[in-house]
């Protein structure tokens, strides 16, 4: 997951992925750039769906096609997803056209919100307070939800603060756990076994089933973590268990 | 009064399942359902259901379940004897439960998951589009859990044309068994494996093991390698069937309950149309597999689909199979008969066989 080639394909390349998906693969690399083109194809793609198309689930480099093969040859969808990619590749790729929104998550870290956190800082040689002041100091860009419903991954993090996943995951995350894994940062939306190695929570519900869509996150929205002590930690957790807790966010300008 | 399903026992574990959770894979919503699609999908026909209603998936048979009102249901799936309050009934065909009746389902003797479908469908509140229980994340189902003793299930309304009297003809059911072959298309990391990899896939026998479940099958075997050893990838969307193989070189297909991305080299992807197999799998059983082009799976997956779809459903004889003590000497008894003609004013004929004697009996009133 974070070898990194720098190098693209071109053109993009499709792959068959089973009888009834293809999966258009950008480039082997993560990027904001690559990012970017995987979402200006899903947007196109969703601003005039083909006939056949069932579902797109995009990656970090890549966009899974999901097709009605029952109505539709393998070939059909791939010379018509070759067009496509022509119409949005490299032209548009570049650049991503949607709304750049931070959403700024309240983080209480450390103890027993965070019981990593001291071992991530040892690895990084580096005290807790620094790994926190870094952490919370970059917006980071959702490149993909998946692993569990509502999961954002979050790229961007300083390699400063990089650090391995645990050597025997745990079988149970809190609700809101912020992690870290390799380059990349996260946030648990619901209890789940995990291997990340946690340095804070959020009380920030980041994740509904009753909603639509359910996910309060999108892909190309960013984050930005905001430390709160405890005081306002159970502050905010009261407004969130009343149902009354907004999550700000700002627009960032292109 | 509105009719329902009370589970009396839910034997190893029942979940409520649909045809699963579209649209929602890229908020990382896995899409669940039926394992074994095909089974739920001629359970639906046999009781007169649309393709995807829900029903109760039974893991390891062992369940009872109550029927408040009269309904149809049908048992479809894994080999498995079932009753209904004592009286055993065939697999793969319609029947009416009374209201008061107890479904009782034994212990699979080949595969593993059953499909209790019943008119109207199970009808609980849909969460994001499905009926369908991901228990991993606690989505759909119940509060997103197995069924419990106690739970009682509301149904539909029942549809016009469900009626009882429906048999998926025998002839063109999946055979289970415990050594299979499974046609795999290329998978999108074909590339990431060597050659000598590539080889292991295709020339071994790999194991289902039992750690095994509805998200995916672990397979035991040769290990398959990868190029300079790097098994993974970055991460990306991974579909039902998908064959990935993590660090140990020992593959894994990706079933219902998958997460919605992952981020291990695919070397192949099962053929939709083997799907239903694999649900039926259980530990220890032998695969081989065997690649085929996308042209071709799509094309059998068509023909299966649209030979289930046409498939004569009407059958004659109904078969009722069961052993009595005549004069204290055990007997085995065979009941044949046209249900609908037992329903008409007046009755009909049941042909009675004891051991292979034939005789005629006329039911003039058919007991409910």
């Amino acid at each position: 997951m974070t070898q990194r080639h720098v190098d693209s394909y071109e053109p993009p390349v499709i792959l068959p992925s089973g009888d009834q998906a293809i999966s258009v693969e950008f480039a082997a690399e993560i990027s904001e750039r690559v990012n970017g083109q995987v979402y200006a194809l899903a947007d196109a793609l969703t601003a005039s769906p083909p006939a056949w198309m069932n579902e797109l689930v995009p990656a970090y480099r890549s966009l899974l096609v999901q097709y009605d093969a029952f109505q539709v040859d393998f070939d059909v969808v791939a010379a018509e997803l070759r067009e496509r990619v022509a119409a949005v590749y490299p032209a548009t790729g570049a650049r991503d056209h949607r709304q750049r929104t931070v959403y700024e998550l309240p983080v209480a870290y450390g103890g027993e919100n965070g019981p990593d956190l001291e071992a991530v800082a040892s690895q990084a040689r580096l005290s807790p307070e620094d790994v926190v002041r870094i952490h919370s100091g970059v917006n980071y860009r959702v490149y993909m939800i998946g692993f569990s419903p509502g999961f954002p991954y979050l790229g961007g993090m300083d390699e400063r603060i990089a650090c391995p996943r645990l050597a025997t995951p745990r079988t149970r995350v809190p609700a809101g756990s912020v992690g870290i894994a390799e380059s990349q940062t996260g946030v648990y939306p619901n209890a789940s076994p995990g291997g990340w190695q946690l340095i804070g929570r959020t009380p920030v519900r980041l994740f509904d089933q009753s909603e639509n869509p359910p996910s309060v996150l999108q892909p190309g929205h960013y984050v930005r973590f905001l430390p709160v002590d405890s005081d306002e930690m159970s502050r905010i957790e009261e407004l969130v268990a009343g149902g009354e807790y907004v999550i700000k966010s700002t627009a960032l300008s292109a | 009064m509105s009719r329902s399903v009370t589970v009396i026992n839910p034997g190893a574990l029942s979940l409520i399942q649909d045809s699963g959770r579209q649209g929602y894979q890229r908020y990382g919503v896995p899409v669940s359902g039926a394992i074994d699609p095909e089974a739920l999908l001629i359970g639906n026909l046999l009781v007169g259901n649309g393709h995807s209603a829900a029903a109760i998936e039974v893991m390891f048979g062992g369940a009872e379940f109550l029927f408040s009102a009269e309904a149809v249901a049908a048992v479809t799936g894994c080999d498995l004897e079932i009753s209904l309050d004592g009286t055993r009934l065939s697999t793969w065909q319609s029947f009416v439960a009374p209201a008061g009746a107890v479904l009782r389902l034994g212990p699979p003797v080949a595969g593993l998951r059953a499909y209790v479908t019943v008119d109207g469908g199970i009808d609980i509140k849909p969460v994001l589009g499905s009926r369908s229980t991901h228990v991993a994340s606690g989505i759909g189902g119940l509060d997103g859990r197995p069924l419990a003793a106690g739970d009682e299930l509301p149904l539909g309304a029942p549809n016009a044309s469900s009626s009882p009297g429906a048999k998926f003809p025998g002839q063109l059911r999946k055979v289970i068994s415990n050594e299979l072959t499974v046609r795999v298309v290329q998978g999108p990391q074909r590339s990431s494996f060597t050659s000598q990899g590539v080889r292991s896939l295709f020339s071994s026998t790999y194991t289902v093991t039992d750690r095994s479940d509805r998200q995916g099958l672990r397979l035991d075997g040769p290990v398959i390698e990868a190029v300079d050893g790097r098994y993974d990838i970055i991460s990306d969307a991974v579909v039902s069937g998908a064959v990935q193989v993590p660090g140990d070189g020992r593959p894994i297909i990706l079933l219902a309950d998958r997460q919605t991305t992952g981020g291990y080299a695919k070397i192949a992807v099962v053929a939709t149309v083997d799907l239903p197999l694999l649900a039926q799998a259980v530990p220890g059983t032998a695969l081989r597999f065997v690649e085929i082009t996308v042209a071709e799976a799509q094309q059998l997956m068509r023909e299966r689909h649209a030979s289930v779809l046409s498939a004569d459903l009407t059958f004659d004889l109904e078969t009722h199979r069961s052993v009595i003590a005549i004069d204290g000497e055990t007997r085995e008894i065979n009941l044949d008969y046209r249900r609908d003609e037992l329903r008409k004013p007046g009755g009909g004929a049941v042909s009675v066989s004891i051991e292979g004697v034939r005789s005629t009996v006329r039911v003039e009133e058919m007991p409910r």
